[in-house]
């Protein structure tokens, strides 16, 4: 049994950085993720991990001076938000090329402009390309247990990708709630030690990082970051199943909430998820066949098992907190679609945009959904897929 | 069991009703329960009208939104009756808590025609008396305990005591103010008829 404990999401985050105590932690303060290297270097000043704590002077630098750290042969971690991820940009796409497995906390936040410091995933979105697993918390207690497994995910040599785990700026990271911690030492055992192959600081083995790679070899370089994306799967899934044995709490690709008989599913990440299972149970009551299928990795992309997952519903709405701009669809969505398409699966699916730039989400907004899916899997077809939830009428 | 109860604070930048939210969190934590406390953050600045909500239920609490139906409404600054609709959605079976010298009559009008229970504390009076500075989140913290009775008094009284050490260790001569503040702030608060 762990140890009851009440903690906002950022104070979670902090705990799980805590416990691993990785060698350095490189980060500039931005709203709402502020809070997390604000409690680490408390941490840092009473001693309590011996981590080398990096106050850079912005996120570019915070990425990095994560950079070398890693390739130096440390562990390192960061976190931000928004325009803070905006910023670091460059970096991380490198980071990732030179497949160093740093860990980030995401706290998801609308990226400028206008100028919002609310919640939504426009920033996670705008490096789902980078090349960085991305794990999706729909409480403080996922954003904690995703931190504790990512250093084990990340490290692993037929990954060594870097991961971010994402969870909603305010809504959970400013939300003091119920939480199950592990002990220190079950952690520290748990996360074990990171010994790199391959390191800078490698007297015996003198080697260069992240050099000029023109025609001859870049195009192989890249192919290899495609195929460490293809084996993360396996190793999320073995990390979880340990993480299950120690903790009793079961992680996958995705959380089927009252999926397997539904007729109607929303689709979704983060801490809508949360809101999604209460009307799922409130429509169960009446009789209706509503399920939620909660994705957790969006990179790599289950596109096979969540296709699979849903073949059986009658129809599917998927619900982005980020608008793609693009005159199709949310990410999550394109995403999910096209691995129905690929997969053989013809669900009526449609995208909803929801909660950009803080806009609270309503379990009434949810309800409307699965009216809305209602009719759709009457009709066996959707005449306009690509929907506002909550968006002003006038 | 679904006996979740929800309650909305509102107060002015700078009162604690934020504070006030996050240590009620505590003491029904302390008691068992499943809790949330969670300001509603905009641009907050000394003055501005904010908002904070709890959630305390038996049961692990999933819902991630605004609360729009409280069960409860605190109200810390009787100046945002005027220019807050303080009662919007609130249940006719729950209750309001306002911190105010005003009487039953006017609060009845300030509230347009509001069929639940009404209750006031005079907080200044409290916190003056008590700690010689006005920090309102304190008396409406046992005030909003002993209307919702979440948790019996003694339980509070003893759980408030234990935070206080914690929270003040360095300022131990706030503790004692504090404590007298809650106790009086529990006789203090009355219904309105």
């Amino acid at each position: 049994m762990g140890i009851r404990e009440r903690l906002s999401g950022n104070e979670a985050a902090a705990t799980a950085m805590k416990q691993i105590n990785p060698d350095v932690v490189a980060a500039f303060p931005i709203t709402p993720s502020t809070e997390i290297p604000q409690y680490f270097s408390t941490f840092v000043d009473n001693g309590q991990v011996d981590t080398e704590f990096v106050a850079v002077e912005s996120e570019h630098s915070a990425m990095s001076a994560c950079i070398g750290a890693e390739a130096a042969g440390a562990r390192a971690m960061t976190a931000t938000s928004a325009n803070g991820l905006s910023l670091m940009w460059e970096m991380v796409y490198i980071a990732s090329s030179m497949r160093l497995p740093i860990v980030m906390s995401l706290v998801n936040r609308a990226v400028s402009g206008p100028l919002n410091i609310h919640n939504d995933h426009s920033d996670a979105m705008g490096v789902r390309d980078a090349g960085w697993i991305m794990l999706f918390s729909e409480t403080n207690q996922e954003a904690y247990d995703n931190l504790l497994m990512a250093h084990r995910i990340a490290e692993n040599e037929k990954v060594l990708l870097p991961l971010m785990v994402c969870q909603d700026g305010f809504i959970t990271s400013h939300s003091i709630e119920n939480i199950e911690l592990l002990e220190d030492a079950k952690v520290k055992e748990f996360v074990g030690e990171y010994h790199p192959k391959h390191y800078l600081l490698n007297k015996k083995e003198p080697i260069a990082m992240g050099p000029m790679d023109l025609q001859a070899f870049l195009f192989e370089h890249k192919y290899q970051q495609a195929e460490a994306m293809c084996n993360a799967k396996q190793v999320i899934l073995d990390v979880a199943k340990d993480f299950e044995k120690l903790t009793g709490r079961k992680y996958g690709f995705f959380e089927e909430y009252k999926l397997d008989d539904a007729e109607i599913a929303i689709v979704c990440m983060n801490s809508t998820a949360g809101t999604t299972k209460e009307v799922v149970d409130s429509l169960r009551e009446k009789g209706i066949k509503a399920g939620l299928l909660k994705v957790r990795v969006f990179r790599p992309f289950p596109a096979e098992e969540i296709s699979k997952a849903l073949a059986h519903v009658k129809a599917v709405a998927v619900l982005d907190k980020a608008d793609s701009l693009n005159g199709v669809g949310g990410a999550l969505f394109t995403d999910v679609t096209s691995g129905m398409q690929v997969n053989g699966v013809t669900v009526p699916t449609s995208s909803y945009i929801y909660g950009i730039g803080g806009r609270d989400t309503t379990t009434k907004e949810i309800e409307s959904v699965y009216k809305d899916l209602m009719e759709d899997s009457k009709k066996g077809k959707i005449e306009n897929p690509y929907r506002y939830l909550g968006l002003r009428k006038e | 069991m679904n006996d979740m109860i929800e309650i909305r604070w509102h107060g002015r930048g700078g009162q604690g009703a934020k504070t006030a939210s996050l240590l009620l969190a505590d003491a029904a934590f302390n008691t068992g329960k499943y809790i949330q406390g969670f300001p509603e953050y905009g641009p907050e600045r000394m003055g501005a009208p904010i908002t904070a909500y709890n959630r305390i239920s038996s049961s692990p609490i999933r819902i991630h939104s605004n609360i729009y139906e409280p069960d409860y409404v605190v109200v810390v600054d009787d100046t945002l009756l005027e220019s807050v609709d303080v009662t919007a959605g609130l249940k006719e079976d729950g209750a309001i808590v306002i911190n105010t010298t005003k009487n039953g009559e006017d609060l009845k009008k300030l509230l347009k025609g509001y069929k639940g229970k009404i209750y006031t504390i005079d907080a200044r009076k409290v916190s003056m008396e008590t700690l010689g500075k006005y920090f309102p989140n304190t008396p409406m913290l046992a005030a909003i305990v002993k209307v919702s009775g979440i948790m019996n008094e003694e339980d509070f009284v003893k759980d408030m005591e234990g935070s206080f050490k914690h929270k003040f260790a360095k300022k131990p001569e706030v503790i004692d103010g504090n404590m007298k503040a809650i106790e009086m702030a529990l006789n203090e608060v009355k219904e309105v008829k």
